[in-house]
């Protein structure tokens, strides 16, 4: 273990090898499985936030375009699931580079402007095809075939989406320490300095966001076969804010703070459901809370402190 | 057929009209701050309610408004000294998910104290329409043009002829040099605040017997004045007022040319646009950019 980020990745494994064995019952594996996707799409989330230092208040729009492909591709004009799957990422990224292409050459809030409308119209869209995509109702999404495989199984379904966990985490970590990953810490540390050394800003700042993009678009298609149903609240706007909030709340520019930030807010729900009536009140609150005592982030901040030898 | 245009045209620019005034509130507050204000639409949303609340109570009108406006204007001050001042410095996201915090706490109070169904206000001078051009509105529709043309002539005297209006235009431009030449930034800040939950709440009230209002009526109300924000250019206050009529009356002709179902998909449609091919928005602002 040459650094403390690959045993962090050592830790991860051995800790999503564990779970489903002492996981009390599969209300808990499905809350298992739900951190571990949401954990996906905050990665590429945060690599956006984190190190371009842009906003993206659409990505729920991505993971609805992955969602819709794997169920209308399939259902309507019969093809294969994997390559549904496939469509949808090539989809979300083509529309985030058409999007982005203008926008990053500006500072300022304009991409979260853009996403933010892009991600509203999908949802719109989605609400209002009613002949393709059963309109606010939703409709039925078929099982997911690998090789003659049918993913069934809550268990099934567990193992193949911590593996794209772990994967995603890998790479996420490689992608920071190449060559790549060392200029978009160079474009978090300064743009101006970036630049006169050389880095093409824009180029960098869109990849980033049609690679988060695609990550939505893959994570969306696998939701909604695991689910086996789909409505257009995938794409709603608050689902978008939601998973903003998981990479500030982990913390930004942090691989593992995504992977805390998906666990927390995934799991906040399920503890609030029990405040009736008050949980908008509640949630609301403890965002606030978390912003003002820990702004950094959660593991940012310990890292720091455990830093410090305290 | 011209009837039916003059008829969307004067129907979005009402509902425009209250876009507008979301729209100067975003920029007020972006310009102090530089920070995007998602809880803009609760204070829109409060305003209405808050109205219908105070006017089932037995308040005359006059008085039911006047504190349907004052009250979100205080919770717009309490936000600001409550939560957004002890995070002064902090990255610009973790501001706006403060804001995005106090729109949950907001929306959701009202949720749990006012309860889920859509409320109606009563027509300020009867509910007897107008008719003007072969166009027929609501009497109500008078209200909300009228007021906004006052406010922002009355924002244009604030900002032009009063030393509070110049010491927020100054910060806005540079808050270093404000903050130099002796003016109190942080009281800047306070007032943005107020000012801009102020305004949102009069075009809540003022539009909430056109189109009724609920407790999640600030979520669509509150997009649209940001989109509106930023099709004038984010931070210039001209350019707001004519963003929100522009989605106002774009929302209304796409209603009623092209298809009801996507109404709300139109000012998101034209923002998209607008990035695309005039990415600084219909007037960019004549300032520098911000470091």
């Amino acid at each position: 273990m040459r650094d403390p980020r690959h045993l962090g990745l050592a830790v991860l494994a051995a800790v999503l090898a564990v779970l489903p064995f002492v996981l009390p019952n599969s209300f808990y594996l499905d809350l298992a499985i739900r951190m571990a996707i949401n954990a996906i799409v905050v990665l590429g989330l945060n690599l956006l936030i984190g190190f371009a230092g842009q906003i993206s208040f659409g990505h729920a729009g991505f993971l609805g375009i992955g969602a819709y492909a794997s169920a209308v591709l399939p259902t309507h004009y019969g093809v294969h699931p994997m390559l549904a799957l496939g469509a949808g990422a090539a989809a979300a990224g083509a529309l985030a580079a058409a999007v982005s292409y203008p926008i990053f050459k500006l500072k300022g809030h304009y991409l979260a402007m853009a996403t933010l409308g892009l991600g509203i119209i999908l949802n719109i869209a989605f609400r209002n095809e009613a002949a393709l995509t059963g309109g606010p109702d939703g409709m039925p999404v078929p099982s997911l075939e690998l090789f003659s495989f049918t993913l069934s199984s809550d268990r099934d379904w567990y193992w193949v989406v911590a593996a794209l966990l772990v994967v995603s985490v890998w790479a996420s970590l490689n992608l920071i320490d190449s060559p790549f990953g060392r200029a978009l810490r160079a474009l978090h540390g300064s743009e101006v300095a970036s630049k006169v050394v050389g880095v093409d800003i824009a180029r960098y700042k869109m990849a980033i966001f049609v690679m988060s993009a695609v990550f939505a678009s893959i994570m969306g298609s696998i939701t909604a076969h695991y689910v086996g149903f789909v409505t257009p609240t995938v794409s709603e706007f608050f689902h978008s804010i939601e998973l903003v909030t998981m990479v500030v709340v982990g913390g930004m520019a942090s691989v593992f703070g995504s992977l805390v930030g998906a666990v927390l807010l995934t799991a906040l729900p399920q503890i609030l459901a029990t405040f009736e009536g008050w949980e908008t009140v509640a949630f609301g609150a403890i965002l606030i809370l978390f912003m003002i005592v820990l702004p950094r982030g959660l593991v940012p901040t310990l890292a720091a402190r455990l830093g410090k030898g305290g | 057929m011209l009837t039916e245009f003059f008829q969307y045209l004067f129907s979005g620019i009402t509902v425009g009209a209250t876009y507008a005034m979301a729209a100067l509130g975003f920029t007020l507050i972006y310009n102090a701050s530089n920070v995007i204000n998602f809880a803009q639409g609760e204070f829109i949303m409060l305003g209405g309610m808050l109205a219908v609340l105070f006017t089932q109570a037995g308040l005359p009108l006059p008085v039911a408004v006047l504190l349907a406006v004052v009250v979100p204007t205080l919770v717009g001050v309490l936000v600001e000294k409550s939560v957004i001042e002890p995070v002064k410095g902090a990255d610009t996201v973790n501001i706006i998910i403060i804001t995005i915090g106090a729109s949950l706490v907001i929306r959701g109070l009202v949720q749990v104290t006012l309860g889920k169904n859509a409320r109606a206000l009563p027509a300020f001078s009867g509910e007897a329409p107008v008719t003007l051009l072969g166009a027929v509105l609501p009497s109500q529709s008078l209200w909300v043009i009228g007021v906004t043309a006052l406010v922002v002539a009355g924002l244009w005297f604030f900002f032009n002829r009063t030393m509070g209006g110049k010491a927020m235009l100054a910060t806005a431009i540079n808050r270093t040099a404000a903050q130099l030449v002796g003016i109190n930034t942080a009281w800047v800040l306070t007032l943005s605040f107020a000012l801009s939950a102020g305004l949102g709440a009069l075009g809540g009230v003022l539009v909430t017997p056109i189109t009724l209002t609920a407790y999640d009526a600030g979520i669509m109300l509150g997009l649209k004045g940001f989109v509106a924000a930023v099709v004038g250019g984010l931070g210039n206050g001209m350019g707001a007022l004519v963003g929100g009529l522009l989605v106002g009356v774009l929302e209304a002709m796409g209603a009623g040319y092209l298809s009801s179902a996507y109404k709300d998909a139109v000012p998101f449609v034209l923002i998209l646009l607008i990035l695309f091919f005039m990415p600084r928005g219909l007037f960019s602002a004549k300032t520098t950019e911000r470091v």
